[in-house]
């Protein structure tokens, strides 16, 4: 009875809050260490993996962790308002401990399938979440990879998750373009216009990408058609799904599509493999 | 093989609850039986088997995980978990039985499980062979055999003793701390009783039922078959086959707050209920035809896929008796099966 459970989750303390959108913050989390001081992270992760975050008695629930690995300082967590757990998380101060526990799932595969490879970042919305973090750790490791494109898309100029980083950060890179878009026109905004499936068409990437995916069922759905229709395979576009979760390590029995469980054998799935499943999602 | 007359059961029960837990099936005043803790003077009751299923002494309905103290902003866990008592569950039948096997490939994997593990550690099985199966049993279709069931220790009656063979260490440790209340004696009337149980096993409606059509690599196949919308159409979504059923393993992770503390707890849930998948963004399962469908598919089809072809169901007959409008997996493995 010695071994640690899964089930049992660590302390984290929240040290920062940034306010990305109308409905979405950024928390920044460290670990309590040993001699009580507050600093580095609870765990270690890949990119695309996802931590349980609880504030016991209002709720638990999946989040993708949004910071780099590369980053050995905190780990973050960008979450859109949109029920009991996320709209307490929403409204509490730096300060505020909460539970966590991970780090669950696969992750994208950036030190295999994804190394040497020019990478097509595709999101829409909070979507942006999971990206995120392979991003950062692509630029931290820039020689292992080829150009970055990324095409990212919200709903207005105010939803942009991560602005001031794209301004900042991602746009001053050497090989990194950057296309945003919003779906309407919008005074201040003199950028693109439009969804992002059709932006990808319009923007007719090189078929040589591999593509990353993440944003709202119905974007990825059409921008997959879009890429389809311009020659890109199954096998070179990626994804990460969310479905509902109570456990994280395929006991539950909830988050299954298939005979896979999203928790364990995802989030992250290659298009063909997800073809073979039950379209149940 | 070792022995004890039945006229001497009770005193073999004494003994046993002397040094540890013991649990037998009783009959209850409705004439179902369940699980008792024993106590001196229990009658082990002469049913085909328990109303609900032996997996709560492994996977209880519900226990606490964990608890946390709230102060201001500070969260403190609280490690409750101890080390289980040593418990023998007495006169499991062969289905029931090998429900532990199947419930062990969830609960063991890695991460194991640590709440399931202690309990299965200090558990005893001790099985008991069917003589009489009923009209509800199918276990024969999933390659279980009755007459030889598993667990720690497998028992048979023959009518005046009940014979003991111990399958694994802790079932011969068992074994060997009631030694002095068997006696070593001729087993060669249980031949006899296996061959008329297995005599009636033949005669039995579901006798022919077959899994031959199913398995891992039909998962498209039976997914999309039409059949399940006229299967799932009377169902009513109240979960009673996934709560008597030994195979169910599928939980919730609920918060109590008991006003001196939050109390995080376990329980049974139930993929027949619309809020199972139900999140924020909308339900993949937005009918119960889906969910209908996931409960079937995942015993037949989703284990078989991940765990070398073993189905997800034991043939207990729970189901069979109790759903509300006779909807079960035999009829949907009749209704899907490729002849």
């Amino acid at each position: 009875m010695n071994a640690n459970d899964t089930l049992i989750p660590h302390i984290g303390v929240v040290t920062d809050i940034r306010i990305d959108t109308p409905d979405v913050k950024t928390f920044r989390v460290n670990a309590i260490n040993a001699d009580g001081t507050v600093g580095g992270k609870v765990f270690e992760h890949m990119p695309g993996q996802c931590a349980m975050l609880s504030i016991p008695g209002v709720g638990e629930a999946m989040f993708s962790i949004t910071s780099s690995p590369t980053n050995k300082e905190f780990m973050e967590f960008s979450i859109k308002k949109c029920g009991c757990l996320t709209n307490w998380l929403h409204a509490m101060d730096v300060g505020q401990q909460i539970t966590i526990r991970g780090p669950y799932g696969n992750a994208f595969p950036v030190e295999t399938e994804l190394k040497g490879k020019d990478l097509l970042f595709i999101a829409g919305g909070i979507g942006l979440a999971p990206l995120r973090s392979v991003i950062n750790y692509v630029r931290d490791n820039r020689a292992n990879y080829g150009d970055v494109q990324i095409v990212y898309g919200s709903r207005s100029m105010d939803d942009l998750v991560d602005y001031k980083e794209i301004i900042d950060e991602w746009m001053t890179d050497d090989g990194i373009e950057v296309n945003l878009t919003i779906d309407r026109e919008q005074e201040g905004w003199d950028g693109h216009v439009g969804f992002v499936p059709n932006y990808v068409k319009e923007l007719n990437p090189s078929l040589n990408k591999t593509v990353l995916i993440c944003g709202p069922p119905i974007m990825i759905k059409f921008t997959l058609n879009g890429l389809k229709e311009l020659g890109f395979t199954e096998t070179q576009v990626y994804t990460t799904m969310e479905l509902r979760m109570k456990c994280g390590v395929g006991k539950c029995g909830r988050c299954n599509i298939g005979n896979k469980y999203v928790c364990k054998d995802g989030p992250v799935f290659r298009f063909d493999e997800l073809g073979e499943l039950p379209d149940e999602y | 093989m070792l022995r004890i007359a039945i006229d001497k059961i009770d005193s073999l029960f004494d003994a046993i609850a002397e040094k540890q837990t013991l649990y037998i099936p009783v009959d209850r005043e409705d004439g179902a039986a369940e699980y008792k803790k024993y106590e001196s003077g229990m009658k082990m009751s002469n049913s085909l088997n328990t109303l609900r299923s032996a997996k709560d002494f492994f996977f209880p309905q519900t226990e606490n995980l964990v608890e946390f103290k709230m102060e201001g902003k500070q969260i403190e866990v609280k490690d409750i978990r101890e080390e289980s008592e040593d418990f023998v569950i007495f006169g499991v039948r062969a289905c029931d039985a090998r429900s532990f096997s199947i419930l062990d490939k969830v609960y063991l994997v890695d991460p194991v499980d640590s709440f399931y593990k202690n309990r299965r550690d200090h558990g005893v099985v001790v099985s008991m062979a069917c003589t009489r199966p009923a009209e509800t049993c199918f276990c024969s279709a999933f390659g279980i055999d009755p007459t030889a069931p598993e667990g720690d220790v497998s028992c048979w009656n023959d009518g005046s003793y009940i014979y003991f063979e111990a399958n694994t260490e802790k079932g011969k440790a068992f074994v060997d701390s009631i030694s002095s209340l068997l006696e070593d004696g001729d087993a060669s009337s249980l031949e006899n009783v296996k061959a008329e149980t297995k005599r009636i096993l033949s005669l039995l409606p579901l006798s022919n039922l077959s899994t031959d059509s199913f398995g891992g690599d039909k998962l498209n196949e039976y997914f999309n078959s039409e059949k399940w919308a006229e299967l799932s159409e009377s169902c009513i979504g109240c979960g009673t086959c996934t709560f008597v059923c030994p195979t169910c393993q599928c939980y919730d992770i609920k918060d109590f707050n008991t006003g001196n503390g939050i109390k995080r707890f376990r329980c049974w849930d139930s993929c027949m209920y619309s809020d199972f998948t139900k999140m924020a963004h909308g339900n993949p399962r937005i009918s119960q035809l889906e969910r209908f469908r996931q409960r079937f598919m995942h015993k037949l089809v989703y284990f078989p896929a991940n765990n070398n072809g073993e189905f997800g169901c034991v043939g207990c007959g729970r189901c069979l008796s109790k759903c509300p409008i006779s909807m079960n997996i035999v009829k949907v493995m009749k209704a899907l099966e490729v002849k």
